[in-house]
């Protein structure tokens, strides 16, 4: 039927940091596309860096890092400035989503996550619920806000606006199986360049057990730390199980316990 | 370039980027002011390219470079020179290429003396009129025409009857050891540019010297290519020009031009620059770099054809070019009785360029004044006197999407803020005109590579927004109509006679500007037919182009620039992406991608080659030479014009079919790269006695005062301005648009750890910046990206200032402008403002009096002026540069 929603192969973001050049465009286009306002007109003295993180409004944010460290093979310089862009993770297992009581976050037919605003009610669960930081409340409105993946140009068979800004491919976008493949193809090229540092960070579930892999991955040549992504996120709701088993163990200890007291209490008192 | 190659623009398209095996991006930050085409510099490296970035600072492309090699704001030629130096010394040049195709065989003057000889000094300078006498750069016995620069001037300046003969092979010596050719000059010019010097001038370690200078020459040769990518950090200082001369000479021995992944690219500062020398704002050139008429000597029609016209090489043909403009522009009333309307033309009375015309609006000649797309009052130098200029002004008309600063000078101003100037003593009238953006009017860009790229209006400007095109087409239906009944009095016949009726469209009345471009293009005069290109023009009136170089965009009555069939649907060259000048040629000279015999140098750097079955040149790239001349061609001595351009001449624009390593004529500051320092520098000149170039450009008013040639106490630091990806050039595009203010949202400077020490800088907090011209506050930003350089065992701090902001906008902060002097280039009069000196303190600026024109700033020391010269350059008369000012004002030239 017209109109509907067809299931299509799991798109997502490869982000090769190795080939970012911290212009900006991403950020730019995806206000633009997205109609998003500003964050306010602040000078953080971080480098170049003054939009600081992913918000509400700012659904792409480049990190710039002045690391007093070389990069390989450049030159002998014992310094380096590394870019990165960052974005939501479409997580293979998404901590927002689970914790939405209302519906309004859902996963959709190109495997991302998206937030209905129309559905909405801005009740926050979300938020705390978003291992890296990435979703957040407007203000003016109190509702939930992050990347949509471009949800209404993937309708329409055009790329994410970022993706379709970045001039130097920086931010891949396209079936997450074949991105998959370019990604550790990258990194061998990269090692056989002597860029030893490089690796893949959340490519599949294997690496990332806690958010069972992310839909938009990077290439990065430090520690995640660095770049302020969280070295091993978990999806709160991974550790519900755990929770659950803990507290029904406890329960049950509190019962056997009781039990035993009662017991004993019996027995005292039948030797009273 | 003009003078080195042959014509004014880049030799090279960014897309051939990929093709090269070493980039040396200088004096540009490509990645952040052209990062669109900064994708083909990743795409090379992709492949293998070693990618080189020589700055002060360390900078979003050095990030991504393989070799950053800081340097000392403006000695690039003791680093350009030095690696000149190491190919030479190294035998590292391309010898069959430098042989064949450059001027280092020819022979000089036996008079001619070098910078070595002379302290700093060329041979020829007249130490009455502070200028150099050229005769003795020339080739022995035979007097050159330049391809660019000063073409006529150079003619007149001889006054005498211009009969000369075509370059012949005679006076060369093509094993290059004769001690007055070229190549032995240039290897003693720089004997004394060693790695030990470079060390001492430009800071740059001596082992990173050589590693760079390695790097280029192991990627030169038959089999590889580099490239060379330059901006307005070579192009703004007092000795620009030579800068890129310099680059040219290094291009030339190692055998990079005119081959695939080779050249020079001149990145343009933004949409159509180059389109806009071509068919051009600039003062002194008609369209297609034909040179006004003068004043002083192009009398009549027949003095300015002589002086122009060369009798060899491709100016040649200059006739052809010029009836067929005058015929685009007066139609009918042109005609050869009356010299094809050549009196109509206003002549030169003296330089008119964008410093002259301010500094005469300052002293009430300049009346009125026109703005368009500029924002000279945040964007251009020395903002105080800029104001001063339109304080005087009777009316002033500004053209802008904003409001800008320069069209609210009246309102809002350092100046008015501290209430030293009131808005009600201003007299100026001042007009402001929203102009349309470019989604909103058709028409061209030419870009970079030259390359005509055409655009499609795709809404109607909101309300009385109106392109520039529209504008000046109703103002000029305006001024034709004041000028319809005053018949008699000849003056008024230019404007009376002027061809002016482009069809309009639309509900706005538009003029159509396809119809435009067909005139651009040229076409026969009786039927009106678009010509196929300038071979076709003719200079008997039939023919009329508006601009030679273009024509052939509109061949067929097509529209070429509109063409957009992706790269990927045809050969790497890309020729049916729009339309590039001359002739859709994609890379200049590509002759020279072929040896002597027209065979490829390698297969791997194949572009085009002699096609012996055909008998013709062929290949992947139009040709850049005549197509059916054969590579054995050599001219008789009788020949002229076009047939004096043999086989082996692929610098066809040149009289002598040659690159010119050393040029002899056309520069007005010497025929080979000199190091000299700014005019404000933190060290003394340490090759030679002359400490600035002796040509530069001064302005010896109270309103623009300089500090010590180096060493001023007052003034320790050296400071270079730049843009940043985030903001456009004066912020008119970008300040008001939240979405890229948030980006960069305050003026900042940056300054090393070691200088924050040293002047109790902290980051995130207030520093006032600090010349005799101003002073103006900035965010302080403490990086490693812009190191302390060591020489001679001191340390040497440089500041960084972005030059986006000023007192209008969502975003608002002092314009680094402010600070700079008027001090400029001799040939094309561009500022320096990529080195000067300042201080920089801890705090907010002070309160008191902050700019020249308001009084004095600092306490004036002892003057060390002369020190900028050596003795005999010393005492410049009033008419000569130093006053140019003075030129046009009395009118005495």
């Amino acid at each position: 039927m017209p109109g509907q929603p067809q299931a299509a192969p799991v798109k997502g973001f490869f982000t090769d940091t190795t080939l970012c050049i911290g212009c900006k465009a991403c950020e730019v286009a995806c206000k633009q596309w997205n109609q998003l306002p500003d964050d306010g007109f602040l000078f953080t003295g971080m480098s170049y860096d003054n939009t600081a993180h992913l918000g509400a409004s700012t659904w792409r944010h480049v990190a710039f890092i002045e690391r007093p460290a070389p990069l390989h093979p450049q030159n002998e310089g014992a310094f380096s400035w590394l870019f990165s862009s960052d974005v939501c993770k479409h997580c293979a297992r998404a901590g927002c989503l689970e914790a939405c009581p209302t519906g309004a976050i859902i996963r959709t037919e190109f495997g991302s996550v998206y937030v209905q605003p129309d559905v909405c009610n801005g009740c926050g669960y979300c938020i705390v619920s978003c291992p890296f930081g990435v979703i957040d409340r407007r203000e003016e409105d109190g509702r939930a806000w992050k990347c949509t993946l471009c949800y209404d140009r993937l309708r329409a068979d055009m790329q994410p606006a970022c993706a379709k800004s970045c001039p130097t491919e920086s931010i891949q976008f396209g079936n997450l199986e074949d991105l998959r493949k370019q990604a550790r193809e990258r990194v061998e090229k990269l090692h056989s360049q002597g860029m030893r540092e490089a690796y893949l960070y959340g490519e599949s579930a294997a690496s990332q057990p806690g958010t069972e892999g992310l839909h938009a991955f990077f290439l990065l040549v430090d520690k995640p730390e660095v770049y302020n992504l969280p070295p091993d996120p978990i999806v709160p709701t991974k550790t519900v199980k755990d929770a659950w088993t803990a507290m029904a163990a406890g329960a049950l200890g509190i019962a056997l316990a009781a039990l035993g007291a009662a017991f004993f209490a019996h027995k005292n008192g039948a030797q009273s | 370039m003009g003078t080195s190659f042959g014509r004014g623009g880049a030799t090279d398209f960014p897309g051939d980027i990929v093709n090269s095996d070493v980039i040396v991006i200088e004096g540009s930050n490509m990645a952040e002011c052209h990062p669109v085409a900064f994708r083909w510099v990743m795409k090379a490296r992709e492949r293998g390219a070693t990618l080189i970035h020589v700055d002060p600072r360390f900078t979003r492309t050095s990030a991504v470079s393989d070799i950053h090699v800081p340097i000392r704001a403006g000695s690039d030629i003791a680093f350009l020179g030095g690696i000149i130096r190491y190919i030479i010394e190294n035998e590292r040049y391309f010898k069959d290429y430098v042989v064949h195709y450059t001027n280092a065989p020819a022979i000089i003057n036996k008079d001619f003396k070098d910078t070595e000889d002379l302290d700093g000094l060329f041979s020829g300078w007249q130490k009455d009129k502070g200028h150099y006498q050229t005769r003795t750069w020339m080739y022995e016995d035979v007097d050159p025409e330049p391809a660019g620069g000063e073409r006529e001037s150079e003619a007149a300046k001889k006054g005498q009857p211009i009969q000369r003969q075509p370059i012949q092979a005679e006076h060369t010596d093509l094993t290059l050891q004769h001690p007055r050719c070229v190549f032995q000059i240039v290897k003693r010019h720089y004997s004394r540019y060693t790695p030990e010097m470079v060390e001492e001038t430009c800071g740059i370690p001596k082992q990173l010297f050589l590693k760079v200078a390695e790097t280029l020459c192991r990627n030169s040769g038959r089999e590889r290519t580099g490239v060379f990518i330059y901006a307005v950090g070579w192009t703004q200082h007092s000795v620009g020009v030579q800068y890129i001369r310099a680059a040219a000479i290094m291009q030339l021995l190692l055998g990079n031009m005119g081959r695939p992944g080779g050249g020079v690219i001149a990145l343009r500062g933004h949409a159509s620059i180059q389109g806009s020398t071509d068919i051009p704002t600039l003062y002194n050139l008609l369209p297609g770099y034909l040179p006004m008429p003068k004043a002083k000597h192009d009398k009549d029609l027949e003095t300015y054809l002589k002086l122009n016209q060369s009798p060899s090489g491709w100016w040649g043909e200059y006739t052809k070019y010029f009836v067929s403009l005058m015929k685009a522009w007066y139609g009918p009333a042109a005609t050869q009785q009356n010299d094809w309307c050549y009196n109509y033309l206003p002549t030169l009375t003296g330089d008119h360029s964008h410093m002259n015309t301010v500094v005469d609006m300052a002293d009430g000649t300049v009346k009125g004044y026109f703005v368009m797309g500029e924002n000279p009052v945040a964007g251009s130098m020395h903002g105080a006197l800029q104001r001063k200029g339109l304080r005087q002004l009777d009316w002033l008309v500004v053209r802008d999407f904003q409001l800008t600063e320069t069209a609210d000078f009246w309102r809002e101003a350092p100046e008015i803020e501290r209430g030293e100037v009131k808005p009600q003593d201003i007299a100026t009238e001042v007009f402001f005109f929203p102009a349309a953006a470019h989604t909103e009017k058709d028409g061209s860009f030419t870009n970079t590579q030259r390359l005509l790229q055409w655009h499609h209006k795709a809404i109607d400007p909101p309300g009385d927004a109106r392109s520039e095109l529209d504008f000046i087409f109703k103002l000029g239906r305006r001024l034709k109509r004041l000028y319809q009944y005053e018949y008699a009095d000849p003056r008024n016949w230019p404007i009376r006679d002027l061809i002016w009726d482009y069809p309009t469209q639309g509900p706005l009345e538009e003029p159509d500007a396809e119809a435009v471009l067909h005139e651009i293009n040229g076409y026969t005069v009786h039927d009106g037919k678009p010509v196929e290109g300038f071979t076709s023009l003719k200079e008997d009136g039939s023919t009329a182009c508006g601009a030679w170089i273009y024509s052939g965009c509109y061949r067929g009555g097509v529209n070429m620039t509109a063409r957009r069939k992706p790269h990927w649907e045809q050969n790497w060259v890309a020729p049916e992406w729009g339309w590039a000048w001359p002739h859709n040629r994609r890379i200049l000279y590509n002759r020279a991608s072929a040896d002597p015999q027209g065979q490829p140098w390698s297969e791997r750097k194949a572009l085009v080659w002699w096609d012996e079955k055909k008998q013709q040149w062929t290949g992947h790239d139009v040709p850049d030479f005549i197509v059916e001349r054969p590579p054995d061609y050599r001219p008789g001595k009788e020949a002229r014009g076009k047939d004096t351009i043999s086989g082996i001449d692929p610098f066809v624009m040149q009289s002598d079919g040659k690159g010119w390593i050393f040029v002899p004529t056309g520069l007005q500051d010497g025929p080979l790269p000199t190091h000299y320092e700014p005019q404000e520098s933190v060290i003394q000149n340490p090759l030679y006695g002359q400490q600035c170039n002796p040509e530069r450009m001064e302005w010896m008013r109270k309103d623009n005062p300089y500090h010590q040639p180096y060493n001023d106490p007052r003034f320790p630091y050296l400071i270079t301005t730049y843009r940043l990806t985030e903001h456009h050039t004066a912020g008119g595009m970008s300040r008001w648009l939240s979405w890229l203010s948030e980006l960069q949202p305050e003026m900042f400077c940056e300054v090393s750890p070691e200088l924050a020490k040293e002047c109790k800088l902290k980051n995130g907090g207030w520093a006032t910046i600090r010349t005799m011209r101003g002073e103006i506050e900035a965010r302080v930003l403490v990086t490693n990206r812009i190191p302390p350089l060591r020489i001679k065992g001191r340390i040497i701090h440089q500041i960084g200032l972005p030059y986006h902001w000023s007192s209008k906008g969502l975003i608002r902060g002092d314009a680094a402008n402010e600070l700079i002097g008027f001090v400029a280039d001799p040939n094309v009069s561009i500022q320096e403002s990529k080195a000067f000196t300042g201080m920089i303190e801890p705090g907010r600026k002070s309160k008191g009096r902050r700019h020249v024109t308001s009084g004095r700033l600092v306490k004036k020391l002892p003057g060390r002026e002369q020190d900028r010269d050596l003795p005999q350059a010393r005492h410049k008369p009033e008419t000569s540069h130093g006053f140019k000012a003075m030129e046009t004002k009395e009118g005495n030239v």
